[in-house]
Formats: C-alpha cells, sequence, structure tokens
C-alpha cells in the first residue's frame, strides 16, 4: 500500500529524532506558529494516547501520539512552535530538521485563521521543502467573531493544497483533517504544492549552485530536496550543512541501508 | 565506517565551497528571500481574506486597560488581592468540618488498635505519627487549594497571565534579565519546578540561569497555604473580625509583591556580578482572550493541581511524620533528639526572627514545604505528637504558647518566601542546567537572601519598637 516511512529511513528517526516508528504507520508532523491552537488540535486528534520527551540533546518539548482512522493507525510528531523555517533559533532548526531529514509522510500546518498573513509564511516554507503539505484552518470561530471571511477554496487553489477549516476545542473539522491525512498517506490523493519563485537575483544565483550541487549530491538527490538546498547555501545558512553531515553520515553506523555509498565523488 | 564518516566530511568541504558568493551578497540573498515569502504570504492572504471592518473589539479594549501604565498594576492588585481574599474567607468553614472528620476517624483507628492488641509504640508510630501529619496536611491545605486553584487557572485560561508578563516585562529588562522571566516566574506561582522547567523558552544561558536561580522567590502552591494560614491566623486579628479576612489579603498580596521586588532585585545583582551581559530583546505576544472552558478548568485545577500537590504533601508527610515522631519520642538524658536539635539552631534563629523548631521544620522541610507547619506543631508539643486541630483557633493557641508574637508569624512567612527551594525543584534545576553546581549555587544564594532580609527586617523592628 506504500504506508510505510521506508523511504525517510526508519534508522535516522528513531536515532536522532527519538521516534518509535512501525511499519505501516505513517508520520504526520504537526507544524505551526505558537498561539494557534497546535496543542489543542494534538490533543483532540490523539487523545490520551500520547507520550512527551525531550527532542534528543535539546531542552525542547517533544509530543508524540498515535490517532487511528479507517482502521489505520497513524504517529503524530507536535514540533515546536515556530514563525518560521529559517533557523534562527533551536526550535526552528528542529522543526526544519524533522520536515527535511525525517521526512514525515505528511506535514500539518496549523495556522490561526484570525492571522492568515503571518501564518502563511511559514505554510509557504515547508511547501519549499516537502509536497505532502496540508494547512489546518484553526481558531475560525474567533475569525467568525471578528469578523474575518476566509475563501477556503480560493486559498486553497492558490496554495495548491488542501485546506481544512477547524475549531479545535470543540472537535469542529477534525474528521475531515483525518480524512484528508488518510487518504493523503494512503496514496489515494497527490499533492503538488506551489512552489515560490523568487526575484530574477535569487533565482540566477540557484541556477549556478544546483548544477554543481546534482553532480555532487546525485546519490541523495531523491532523498534531499536540492533546490531547496541551493537557497539555503547561496543565502549563507551554515546549519544546514551540519544537519546533512549529522543525518546522512554521522549516523552510519547502524544504518546499513541508509549509508551512502561512497562513490566517486570523493 | 569511518571511511564514509570521512567521505561526509569532505562532501561538506566541497559543499561549503559550491558557491563563489560573498558574504555581504548573501546577506542581500537572504533579505531577498524573505521579502518574496512575506510578500506572496501577503498577496494570498489579500485574495482569500476580507474583514469586515468593525469599530470595537473588545479584547483589543480589555487590554488597553488591562496593561495600561497606570491601571495596569492597581487592576493586578485587586485581582491578586481577590483571589487571596476569596481563598481565605472560604477556607475556614471546610478546613473545620474536614479536621472533626478526619480526627473522629484517628478515635476509630485507635481503638482498632486496641481492639487488636496492638503494642504501643506501634500505634503511636501509624496513628500519632503518620496518619496525624497527613490529617493535618489534608485539612489544613485541602480546603486553600480547592478554591485558590481553580480560581487562579480561571485567569490563566482567559489570558491573563500573559498581561501581566506584559506589565512586568520592562521592570525584567531593566534589572539585565530577559522579559519572558516575567512569564517563567509566573509559572513559579504554579510550582517552582515547573517554572524552572519554563525557563526552556529563554534561549540565552545567562538569561536563562537568572530566571532559573530567582525562581523560587515568588510562592509556589506548596507555599501558599502556609502563607494563607499563618497570615490569617496571625495577621487577621490585629483588627476586627469583620475586616481580619482582607487585612490577611492585604498581607499575602504584599508577600507576593515583596517576592517579585526580590526576585527583580536579585536578577540584577546577578546580571552585574555573575552573569554578566546585555538582555536580548524579544517580541512578547499578547494571546487572544479565550472563553475559559469551565468544566475542563475544574478537572484540570482539581486532578493536576490540587490533587497533585496534596498528595506529594501526604507522600512526604507520611514519613516525615514518622521520623519526626521517632526522633519526638527517643531522648538522650531525658531530652528528646528534636528538642536537641532545637535548641542547637535556637541562638541562630533568634537572630532571624524565628526559632529552633521552625528553623528545624524548614530544614526537614526539605523534600516539600507543604509539610513545614505540621512537623513545626510536632515539635511544639511536648507528648510527641500533634494535637489535634479542630479548628485554626487551636493552631493559633499551639503557636502563642510557645511564645509567637506576629513578628514571629512575618519572620516565618518571609523566611518561607525566600529560602532555599524544595528538593524537586533543586533536582529539576540540576536537570535542566546539566550540572550540580547550579543546583548547589540557587540553595546557598537563596537561603542568604533569607537570612540578610529577615535579619535587616526583624533587627529593625526590633530598634523601633
Amino acid at each position: 500500500m506504500g504506508l510505510t516511512a521506508k523511504s525517510s529511513g526508519f534508522n535516522v528517526l528513531k536515532e536522532s529524532f527519538n521516534i518509535d516508528i512501525e511499519i505501516n504507520k505513517p508520520v504526520i508532523a504537526l507544524a505551526g506558529n505558537p498561539n494557534t491552537g497546535k496543542s489543542t488540535v494534538f490533543n483532540a486528534l490523539t487523545g490520551l494516547k500520547q507520550h512527551t520527551g525531550n527532542w534528543p540533546g535539546k531542552t525542547v518539548t517533544q509530543a508524540q501520539g498515535v490517532f487511528t482512522h479507517n482502521n489505520q493507525d497513524f504517529l503524530l510528531i507536535d514540533l515546536p512552535g515556530t514563525y518560521s523555517l529559517l533557523s534562527n533559533s533551536t526550535e526552528e532548526m528542529i522543526a526544519r530538521d524533522f520536515i527535511c531529514f525525517a521526512r514525515p509522510d505528511l506535514t500539518i500546518v496549523v495556522a490561526d485563521a484570525t492571522n492568515l498573513e503571518r501564518n502563511l509564511n511559514l505554510v509557504i516554507q515547508v511547501m519549499e521543502l516537502t509536497d505532502n503539505v496540508v494547512l489546518c484552518l484553526n481558531l475560525m470561530d474567533e475569525a467568525r467573531r471578528k469578523k474575518i471571511r476566509i475563501d477556503i477554496e480560493k486559498l486553497s487553489g492558490e496554495l495548491q493544497i488542501p485546506v481544512i477549516p477547524t475549531i479545535a476545542r470543540e472537535n469542529d473539522g477534525l474528521y475531515e483533517l483525518k480524512e484528508i491525512s488518510y487518504k493523503i498517506c494512503t496514496k489515494q490523493i497527490k499533492i503538488t504544492p506551489y512552489k515560490m519563485k523568487y526575484s530574477e537575483n535569487v533565482e540566477e544565483a540557484v541556477e549556478k549552485v544546483l548544477p554543481l550541487l546534482k553532480t555532487r549530491l546525485n546519490q541523495i538527490s531523491d532523498k534531499l530536496n536540492l533546490r531547496w538546498l541551493a537557497l539555503r547555501l547561496i543565502e549563507g545558512d551554515k546549519t544546514v550543512l551540519e544537519s546533512i553531515e549529522k543525518y546522512f553520515f554521522k549516523l552510519s553506523k547502524n544504518t546499513e541501508g541508509q549509508v551512502l555509498s561512497c562513490g566517486s565523488n570523493c | 565506517m569511518d571511511q564514509t564518516a570521512d567521505c561526509g566530511r569532505e562532501l561538506i568541504r566541497t559543499l561549503s565551497l559550491v558557491d563563489n558568493i560573498s558574504e555581504s551578497e548573501k546577506e542581500k540573498i537572504r533579505d531577498q528571500i524573505v521579502k518574496d515569502i512575506y510578500w506572496l504570504a501577503e498577496k494570498i492572504a489579500n485574495e482569500s481574506v476580507s474583514k469586515e471592518q468593525i469599530k470595537t473589539d473588545w479584547g483589543e479594549k480589555a487590554d488597553d486597560i488591562l496593561t495600561s501604565k497606570y491601571m495596569g498594576f492597581p487592576i493586578m492588585l485587586v485581582m491578586l488581592g481577590g483571589v487571596f481574599w476569596l481563598t481565605i474567607a472560604g477556607a475556614n468553614i471546610p478546613s473545620a468540618f474536614l479536621a472533626e472528620g478526619l480526627f473522629w476517624f484517628e478515635g476509630r483507628l485507635n481503638e482498632l488498635f486496641m481492639w487488636a492488641n496492638a503494642p504501643q509504640w506501634l500505634q503511636g508510630i501509624l496513628v500519632s505519627g503518620v496518619y496525624r501529619t497527613m490529617a493535618w496536611v489534608v485539612s489544613v491545605m485541602l480546603p486553600p487549594m480547592a478554591i485558590f486553584f481553580p480560581i487562579f487557572t480561571l485567569l490563566e485560561d482567559a489570558g491573563y497571565l500573559p498581561r501581566v508578563a506584559f506589565n512586568l516585562d520592562n521592570f525584567f529588562r531593566r534589572s539585565g534579565a530577559h522579559g519572558k522571566q516575567a512569564l517563567t516566574m509566573s509559572m513559579g506561582f504554579g510550582c517552582n519546578a515547573a517554572g524552572v522547567i519554563a525557563t526552556r523558552i529563554i534561549e540565552s544561558p545567562r538569561e536563562k540561569l537568572i530566571a532559573i536561580i530567582t525562581n523560587s522567590f515568588v510562592p509556589c502552591n506548596g507555599r501558599f497555604p502556609t502563607l494563607i494560614v499563618l497570615a490569617s491566623i496571625f495577621m487577621g486579628t490585629v483588627v476586627s473580625e469583620t475586616y481580619s479576612s482582607f487585612v490577611a489579603a492585604a498581607i499575602v498580596v504584599a508577600l507576593v509583591l515583596a517576592g517579585i521586588s526580590i526576585t527583580l532585585l536579585v536578577s540584577w545583582i546577578l546580571s552585574k556580578t555573575v552573569l554578566k551581559g546585555v538582555p536580548s530583546s524579544f517580541t512578547l505576544e499578547l494571546p487572544p482572550y479565550r472563553k475559559p472552558q469551565l468544566g475542563r478548568i475544574l478537572v484540570r485545577s482539581f486532578i493536576d493541581r490540587t490533587l497533585f500537590v496534596l498528595g506529594r504533601a501526604v507522600m512526604v508527610a507520611a514519613p516525615a511524620g514518622l521520623i519526626v515522631w521517632v526522633f519526638a519520642n527517643i531522648g538522650i538524658k531525658g531530652m528528646s533528639l528534636l528538642d536537641y536539635a532545637a535548641n542547637l539552631l535556637n541562638p541562630f534563629a533568634v537572630l532571624i526572627g524565628l526559632d529552633g523548631v521552625i528553623l528545624l521544620a524548614f530544614i526537614l522541610g526539605l523534600p516539600a514545604n507543604e509539610i513545614v507547619i505540621p512537623i513545626m506543631v510536632m515539635g511544639y508539643l511536648s507528648t510527641g505528637a500533634m494535637l489535634e486541630p479542630d479548628s485554626v483557633s487551636v493552631l493559633r493557641d499551639i503557636l502563642v504558647n510557645n511564645g509567637w508574637t506576629w513578628l514571629t508569624a512575618l519572620a516565618t512567612m518571609s523566611f518561607s518566601l525566600l529560602h532555599f527551594p524544595c528538593g524537586t525543584t533543586l533536582l529539576t534545576i540540576r536537570k535542566e542546567t546539566g550540572s550540580m553546581k547550579w543546583a548547589v549555587f540557587t540553595f546557598f544564594s537563596t537561603t542568604a537572601v533569607a537570612i540578610i532580609v529577615n535579619f535587616i527586617v526583624v533587627q529593625l523592628i526590633h530598634l523601633f519598637l
């Protein structure tokens, strides 16, 4: 059924992110800005089937839980609440690394419907990194009270991802959220999000770097979004290289299947 | 396998050289990337969101008042005072009721032991030691907690605590600490160990340490009952009964304010000495007010807080009651071990307004601050077991008979506010900072502050009165 996270690598998940992964249990990451009701969504979905700990080596709380829909178990990981993925803080780095290297089967971004513009910044950045994204537009009741109207279809059309309006406190819309998650994880729906086009000078710099990356990294080009990596390199983000080294090379000892063969590039 | 790691390092090195873009050019690109993302977000939001103009948003209006320059603080004081007043005024009757029930049960327990022909010492340890301590803790602490926690949780759930943090933010930055410390301090009102864990939200290690070390200067759940009980039996009775609960509430508010002032002062001293540095800036976002979910508040405050704190108190109080009973009943040359230790501590304790028994109770209360009063009372009673406190007035009689004045009560409350944090908090500090060093530092620095403040206050009052 293609319901495994095999492509993301069990061991990467287990060792570097402290996640107990199982076969046939798709991994869903929950991202979002702080104060969007992300934890409420998490609690409403998983109920009592959750446990908390820390992200390995970090003093940032990690929560993971399980929910079942259509007899299918899903592992839900609550990422730290962040405003972006530009790795300005530990939280942002954890969220980015998880989506990038643990490659969850689906990332749900929880957004505050009363403050869509600011929340979209994160949505756009997640869409750059992974294809399987769903936008959970939470706090719809507050938006209604503030007389804010959101054209869901239009928004979904612009972003080219599913948009589910919810009121997590009242369990409103969560069924739809689970249903769409199920369909995406079972590959009944394929999502190709709108891909951000940058200004000319940025795109030119990307064009220059990309071919080089392709020859250097051809073995992991299916595991890493090279355009995204090129963007990080040209903006001078050093942390991304450290993360690549950490997740693709340092952990090679017990991850036979994951080891990159040392090809002609070395 | 090492070969793979080497290969990785080599690959990373070449990758970091793939571009020959200068640092300043990279910065420009980064700015452009962020700008482009914001532009797209704005464009999409504008296309799909329509907002009807509404003139009044009550949330913003409330924020204008609750966080205003002049009204913010008075409202905060009134809210805090109101919560304490409700707690103090409401706790007396159920407290007496509970005590009566629990000590009636003790009588039945004694009968059971006699009927079973149990040895005298066993009955002493289990009934007069363990059970009576637990009954004490439950009857004195449960009613204030059952009233205080739901109201406090209500304020928390409605979104008032972030407004408190907003009001205090400026003070913290001026004392060289992080504005978010206002939030972790607010958490400390619930539980200092939780407050210490909450300092994770502060990124700079320097400011995080300041927040950790000073967290226990605000009274936690375990110490609020001590403060509230002492305030209501000593401070309240100075005036007529009608106003006594108001005066008692005012005293607790004053203590909380003193705790906050000391937090700021110690933060300032730390940031000028051991932990030098410039405070980092941050944006404090005021979350919207949310309608509190009453049912959940009741359940959560009762299970997560009341039962949790009480459970911990009973768990610690039971073995402590046993130890204290043994200490009080085993003696050298006709003097019990408890008296012996108390006498040893007495000369020093008197200097800071306490007496040997009180100081000993604080030391034995290290595992949990909840049991300080029970141990104290046990120490005072020569019989070696605690008297039956059928009402709060009995507690007052015991204390007065042992030389307590309002000054003793004040000194005890101040020491309780400022002294070393409980064992759980110290362990949490060790875990969060990754070293025993900061736990030890916190232990000694807070105790030093408590001793200095108590000494100055007590000696000044002696001088003028």
